[in-house]
């Protein structure tokens, strides 16, 4: 074999490797996504229709908390600061919302639980935030939520401790709302496809 | 394929009857021979690495009192912290270890022509002049201030808008496809254009750093490339990789940066350990102690390096056993560490030991290398590094292992090799007063920041509480210091390439024993015309 011909195929070995790792980078977005769930990293917590065990008698404390993105014309509580309830139980807690803006507007909800350890305890078998949520100009909204914690909590010497838990939700204008909305053209003058209405404003500036 | 072997037999043709070297224009800018593309490093890395110094006065005189007397605009200042690191690590570092004296000293040591895509190893040079003018758009434009790190928010669309961030990221880019490029050459070159005889385990020192350097690159820089491409994305083209509004996350950036910037600092300090191999055996009239250690030392620090990146992330709420893993697995890292510099001083022991320049430079890094790595040891315990995080303790810590331990590799590299490259001895007084004024200067501008970081000086500010003042007073001083030092640098390059003696071959001895001294000085520009037989 010649020398070039060695070089040619040690030098593609190389590039493939390249292409690889840049590969793998993108794969990193959503296996990092189903690391999260599956592990509860992060203080992702479980979600899915499983059953609660049943009350074991042990109490703990939830926390709520709310945030709202600036971006999002909400309003957006707990209705109740916490709860007791018992380990092992299902438990319903709402929050309430209200548009402010006079148009509708779609939001999504992002959640964690803190401490990020005991994501893998919580778990919420209905919940708004699954999905996204509209609401008409002034609309008010209730939303539920549905949970359980598990006794196994108490088992692992890494949770024993934890005595309360705070679930919370930060509420986002979603992607494709704001990009209807043209919010995404404010975001920056180089953000987004530019309206009609700013090209006659940009020609009228030049 | 076919173009590069041409060039090749081409060339072959050409010069055997006499050292051809084309036209001032065809040579240096169209360049495919490995010295001159090693020489137009080492002339990049140090226009980078004066600029980047440049900055880092104005910083040092901006701290040298309290009270934001110097850069008032806080955005100003991010823009400088963020270029200066940059530039350093990118344009100064990464250029004259690998590009400058990889390229020229690879192919001499192991008997090779040239690399083996000599017209690849000319786009990966230029590649780096116009990522340097976007890093220079990014400074002057003051949109870049997110730090070298480039974490999403501070970098996103919302905190820094303007289109010089962009440049930034693009910049990193193509300093990024420089540096594959240069990486895959060497690859090639080392494993397929060994001279017959020069088995892996006869390989020297320096050319095995620059293979697993190497090798860190190809693994680590497209990791980066992927995070600033999906950075860019999210900046102009709406998508969510590292914003939660679309259901992305920020810290994951923060693991694809480290899964690249932590083999990074190995990337910049390797080369360095190879180079100062060489010096200290050549200079203490031994060879080296304990070569096959110093290899598989090399290697192991390569490959640990590659599974501790979350050390930089221990109050990025990590959970604690997860950080109790990246802790242990950085500690471990101080072992192939040690070896390489219980080696050093192995080697010297007992050795016929000549304080000429180079070895006042190598012996210079072993120490100052050996101090970062002891504060490297305190900082990678979790519970002290969340008290220490973003202190001046940290700045302190990765200026002595890479301001000092990769800096003063690049002067011992040039001190030891500047006779080889051009012919020309350096003025060996001129030589030692450079070197004592560095050492002075960046121990006066390091150390206290130790002492500023412990008492709670956070990094990145432009000002601070007058508690401080003392010790940054000091530290602004070295810097200056420092920056007299480099001055005292341009004036032995001026000396050097001015003086009409010439340098034999082998200029340093019996001492020195690697395949480069064989050759004249300078070397002819086709060297190994007729391979060498290594026994």
């Amino acid at each position: 074999m010649s020398a070039g011909r060695r070089n040619a195929i040690l030098g593609s070995v190389m590039v493939t490797i390249i292409a690889g790792m840049v590969g793998m980078s993108f794969a990193a977005i959503p296996l990092y996504r189903m690391f999260c769930a599956a592990t509860g990293y992060g203080g992702t917590p479980n979600i899915g229709p499983l059953a609660a065990p049943g009350s074991s008698g042990q109490p703990i404390r939830v926390r709520f908390n709310a945030d709202t993105n600036p971006g999002l014309p909400w309003s957006f509580a707990p209705d109740q600061r916490e709860v007791t309830l018992n380990l092992g139980d299902e438990q319903v807690a709402f929050y309430h919302a209200a548009n402010l803006a006079d148009r509708p507007v779609t939001g999504m909800a992002l959640y964690n639980v803190t401490p990020e350890k005991v994501g893998k305890y919580f778990h919420k078998t209905a919940c708004f935030c699954f999905n996204k949520q509209t609401l008409s100009a002034g609309q008010k909204m209730e939303f539920p939520v549905s949970f359980w914690v598990d006794p196994a909590i108490r088992t692992d010497p890494n949770t024993a401790d934890v005595k309360v838990i705070t679930l919370s939700y930060t509420f986002f204008q979603s992607l494709d709302d704001a990009a209807k909305s043209g919010a995404l053209a404010k975001a920056g003058p180089h953000v987004g496809p530019m309206s009609a209405a700013d090209a006659t404003e940009k020609a009228k500036a030049n | 394929m076919a173009a590069i072997s041409d060039t090749h037999s081409h060339g072959h043709g050409d010069d055997h009857a006499h050292d051809h070297k084309p036209g001032f224009v065809a040579r240096w800018l169209f360049s495919t021979n490995h010295k001159d593309i090693g020489t137009l490093y080492l002339i990049f890395a140090a226009v980078g690495g004066t600029l980047g110094g440049l900055l880092s006065e104005i910083m040092r005189a901006q701290l040298q009192f309290p009270n934001n007397h110097i850069v008032t605009e806080g955005q100003e200042w991010n823009t400088i912290i963020t270029s200066h690191g940059l530039l350093m690590i990118f344009f100064s570092v990464m250029p004259a270890l690998i590009g400058g004296f990889g390229n020229w000293f690879i192919p001499l040591m192991i008997g090779a022509p040239d690399m083996a895509f000599p017209r690849l190893n000319n786009i990966s040079f230029w590649l780096l002049p116009p990522a340097f003018v976007l890093i220079c758009i990014g400074l002057l434009m003051g949109e870049s201030g997110s730090g070298w790190t480039l974490y999403p928010p501070l970098s996103n669309a919302i905190y820094e808008p303007g289109m010089g961030m962009d440049c930034t990221l693009f910049a990193l880019h193509l300093a990024g496809a420089s540096s594959l490029l240069g990486a895959l050459n060497f690859i090639v070159t080392i494993f397929n254009m060994r001279a017959p005889g020069m088995t892996l385990h006869k390989m020297p020192l320096f050319v095995w750093s620059e293979l697993v350097t190497a090798f860190l690159l190809l693994l680590a820089v497209p990791v980066l490339a992927g995070a600033i491409t999906m950075l860019i994305c999210d900046r102009n083209f709406g998508t969510s990789f590292f914003d939660p509004a679309g259901g992305g996350d920020p810290v994951l950036f923060q693991h694809l940066f480290w899964f690249f910037g932590h083999p990074e600092v190995y990337i910049m300090i390797l080369p360095g350990f190879g180079i100062v191999s060489h010096v200290v055996s050549t200079f203490s009239r031994k060879p080296i102690f304990g070569y096959l250690g110093m290899v598989y030392a090399m290697i192991a620090i390569g490959v640990v390096g590659f599974v501790v990146w979350a050390h930089h992330m221990f109050i990025s709420g990590i959970d604690v056993d997860t950080r109790a893993y990246f802790m242990a697995a950085t500690l471990v890292i101080a072992v192939p560490t040690g070896i390489k510099i219980f080696s050093w001083i192995a080697t010297m022991w007992g050795g016929s030991i000549e304080l000429n320049t180079p070895m006042l430079w190598a012996i210079g890094m072993i120490f100052l290398f050996t101090v970062g790595g002891v504060t490297g040891v305190v900082l990678a315990n979790a519970g002290l590094d969340e008290v220490l995080h973003n202190t001046y303790y940290v700045v302190a810590h990765f200026h002595y292992v890479l301001s000092l331990g990769a800096v003063f590799s690049i002067f011992c590299g040039f001190y030891y090799w500047i006779g080889k490259m051009s012919g020309h001895q350096y003025p060996e007084f001129w030589g030692k007063v450079h070197f004592w004024l560095t050492f002075v200067g960046v121990n006066l501008t390091f150390f206290p920041q130790h002492f500023l970081g412990l008492s709670g000086m956070p990094r990145r500010y432009p000002d601070y509480p007058a508690a401080f003042a003392g010790w940054n007073y000091v530290s602004s001083l070295g810097a200056y210091m420092g920056g007299a030092a480099l001055l005292v640098f341009f004036y032995v390059c001026y000396r050097t390439f001015t003086s009409k003696a010439h340098v034999a071959d082998n200029y340093w001895g019996e001492g020195a024993t690697t395949l480069e001294w064989t050759q004249t000085s300078p070397p002819a520009y086709h060297t190994y015309l007729e391979m060498p037989r290594i026994t």
